[in-house]
């Protein structure tokens, strides 16, 4: 793992709210190493999504939930910087990833949430081609899941 | 043959007969004047959309090639020909044939003459209102692009056609290639107090502010309408995103359904969205978004008849598209009580030029803005012999032309042009001017390019473009038509998945290597081009500068697989 692929994907624990803490990094207040403690390598290096569950919640036991929101553009308008924002209802979130199913390494972000923080976190993803956009929240034992498709397309040619 | 005027009222009279179903007009009154259409309700709205610039009559043949897939497979407007005029009811041969299919064209188009042109729209639009006080006039954007005279005057053109003809309230597409100064820089001058520019779906890339307003409310007989904007939501996937460097679009339904719902809590009785979404996606988003009254669409550039009725969780949504180039005017008359909608009446009248005295005052703006250019623009550069034109899901006449002239003058041995729905028809036997060729040419981003490109490449370009047009999700499509291919032939499975669409790629009949480069001539790159590369438009004109004649023997169609009874294909 290069300092590169690091500081292009997000790992974010903390009993601050994740959005906060994002601003601070963004603001170069923290640098990413700072937070590298515990940062998951296995789960970072996987190739697939299967092997990213495993490294993540030793399962690919999942549940779907309508729970879950993922808002991201339908068609990227930059593959480089997709924004997307997700919120959910469920209660007492300990992480929330984010994982882009087509990326040659699929975890693009995990966050570590502390008690009580609200279900909501906001980032900027890198998509290499059209994926699904999968989105897991480990709460109460369980791992739930609500995915969306997000284009990437090459351009031009509208209307 | 041409129809004297009153020739051609008798065959009006007896086509609206015939099309019983197509509105509101007796027998009596069709005998009378087709534009004459009988006032209903209090609240009047006009609409005309994606114009491309085009200030004077022209020719426009609709497509024999407009394919529904899945949900939208046999669903106006995926429908050509003679399943369209079957479908609404619309007389065999009849002006309103002419005007809504590609049937008989070239016959039809000597008889019933030209259509569109803004001195005649506006005569329109003066008589409708007359009628309708208070009735709003509605731009749908693609109004300043897709001339030669728009180009040269960077809009300006545009700009003052639409002050002089009245249009209240605008959205855009085509206007944001202009860049984001000059949007704001008209908006902020020429449009001030004169007419809004709405979008709800264009916001700051950084901040996620709104770049324009939301919505409007106007007072139309003391009913509070709200006209909400909704811009082309990918302008800058499919046109340059350096012109708009810091705005970010799509399609932001949540956020439709947020401003919807405000403009009822500020006291709107009738919501009506004025879309640049493309038909398809005004059909979705009619069903998941509530509260919508009406959504006067365009883009895709479908002339449908009749509106669409779309059940939602709340209610049903009207949804209607207005056709394109200057062709068609909508009216949409709406009786509203106690903040209710009782009933409609609609119409989409075509724009039959030879029908209606053109208004003097904007005859007379249109020869001065065209006078310093006059000579350019008419000159003539070759004689057809086929009938040229664009529209359709894939090649037309006038990008086989386009193409044939890139392959030569660029020597490629591949050339790619965009499936854009703008552009002009001219009849055979017509002398091609320039200011044709710009009708199919016109954009900022002109430059035409030479790139060797390897098979799998190429492959992938026609995928991802194939499913632009395709995808069984109309939010992931983007509204144009097929990239237009020259010296490449393939087939294409339309109902097949991403990936598995383009098969049999040939070159000179020896199939296309993955590994191996090609000589492919393109135009309308989105990516910035090096300066001084030559404009499209002068590839064209020195191709037809060279051969005098143009004729079409083959039109590089690819070989279309699962369409086999598709209402949306006749053969020509």
């Amino acid at each position: 793992m290069t300092s590169t692929s690091i500081k292009r994907r997000t790992f974010l624990k903390g009993s601050l709210a994740s959005s906060v803490l994002g601003v601070a990094i963004g603001a170069g207040v923290l640098t990413p190493r700072m937070v590298l403690a515990a940062w998951p390598k296995s789960a970072f290096d996987a190739k697939n999504v299967n092997d990213t569950l495993n490294a993540l919640y030793s399962t690919t036991n999942t549940s779907k939930s309508s729970d879950i929101k993922i808002k991201a553009p339908d068609i990227a308008e930059n593959g480089a910087v997709v924004p997307i924002t997700v919120t959910t209802g469920i209660k007492d979130v300990e992480s929330i990833s984010v994982l882009v199913e087509k990326n040659p390494q699929p975890l693009t972000a995990l966050f570590t949430m502390g008690s009580n923080t609200e279900g909501f976190v906001s980032t900027r993803v890198k998509m290499g081609k059209t994926s699904k956009l999968i989105v897991n929240i480990k709460a109460g034992g369980k791992v739930h899941t609500a995915s969306k498709e997000v284009k990437v397309t090459i351009g031009g040619c509208g209307g | 043959m041409s129809l004297s005027r009153r020739e051609f009222l008798q065959m009006l009279a007896i086509a609206t007969a015939g099309g019983a179903n197509l509105g509101s007009l007796s027998i009596a009154q069709a005998s009378n004047n087709i534009y004459n259409v009988p006032t209903f309700g209090n609240v009047s709205l006009l609409h005309y959309t994606d114009c491309h610039a085009q200030l004077k009559p022209i020719y426009f043949r609709e497509p024999n090639i407009n394919l529904g897939i899945g949900a939208m497979l046999g669903r106006p407007p995926h429908l050509v020909g003679n399943n369209l005029i079957n479908h609404f009811n619309i007389a065999k041969e009849s002006p309103l044939s002419y005007a809504f299919t590609y049937l008989d064209f070239v016959e039809a188009a000597k008889r019933y003459g030209k259509v569109g042109g803004f001195a005649h729209l506006s005569t329109l639009v003066k008589q409708l209102r007359a009628q309708r006080p208070g009735a709003l006039l509605l731009d749908g954007g693609d109004t300043w692009q897709g001339s030669a005279t728009s180009l040269w005057t960077n809009a300006q053109d545009m700009v003052d056609a639409q002050k002089l003809l009245g249009v209240d309230v605008m959205t855009g597409h085509w206007e944001f290639t202009f860049g984001a100064d000059r949007v704001q820089e008209i908006i902020e001058k020429d449009f001030k107090d004169k007419i809004d520019f709405v979008a709800q779906n264009v916001v700051d890339k950084e901040w996620g502010e709104a770049i324009f307003k939301p919505y409007v409310i106007k007072e139309i007989n003391n009913t509070p309408v709200a006209i909400v904007g909704q811009a082309f939501p990918y302008t800058p996937v499919a046109n340059p995103k350096f012109k708009i460097p810091d705005w970010s679009f799509g399609i932001r339904e949540e956020h439709m359904q947020e401003v919807v719902n405000k403009a009822r809590s500020d006291g709107a009785k009738v919501v009506i969205v004025l879309s640049h979404n493309g038909m398809d996606v005004d059909i979705k988003m009619a069903s998941r978004v509530t509260g919508i009254d009406a959504i006067l669409g365009g883009h895709t550039h479908d002339a449908v008849p009749a509106p669409l009725e779309i059940k939602n969780k709340s209610g049903k949504t009207l949804v209607i598209n207005s056709g394109s180039n200057g062709k068609f005017l909508s009216v949409l008359d709406l009786d509203v009580k106690n903040g209710k909608i009782r009933d409609y009446r609609f119409k989409l009248l075509p724009i039959f030029s030879d029908l209606i005295k053109p208004d003097a005052e904007m005859a007379d703006y249109i020869e001065k803005v065209r006078a310093p250019f006059k000579e350019k623009l008419e000159a003539k550069l070759a004689i057809t012999d086929d009938l040229l034109y664009r529209r359709g899901n894939f090649n037309g006449t006038f990008d086989q032309l386009i193409l044939d002239a890139m392959m030569q003058v660029k020597d490629a041995e591949i050339a790619f042009s965009p499936g854009f729905r703008w552009g002009v028809s001219v009849l055979p036997g017509e002398a091609i001017t320039f200011e044709q060729v710009m009708t199919q040419t016109a954009i900022t981003y002109p430059t035409s390019t030479l790139n060797e490109i390897k098979g799998d490449r190429i492959k992938d370009i026609l995928e991802d473009i194939a499913d632009n047009l395709f995808n069984l999700d109309p939010y992931y499509q983007q509204g144009g038509d097929m990239v237009r291919v020259g010296g490449l032939q393939y087939s294409i499975n339309p109902t097949a998945k991403m990936g598995k669409r383009i098969t049999d790629m040939q070159l000179n009949g020896k199939a296309l290597s993955a590994n191996k480069k090609y000589r492919v001539a393109g135009w309308a790159s989105v990516e910035r081009q090096p300066e001084g590369g030559k404009p499209i438009w002068d590839v064209v004109t020195e191709y037809l500068k060279q051969h005098k004649h143009v004729k079409i023997s083959e039109l590089n169609v690819p070989r279309i697989k699962g369409v086999l009874r598709n209402p949306g294909f006749e053969f020509n």
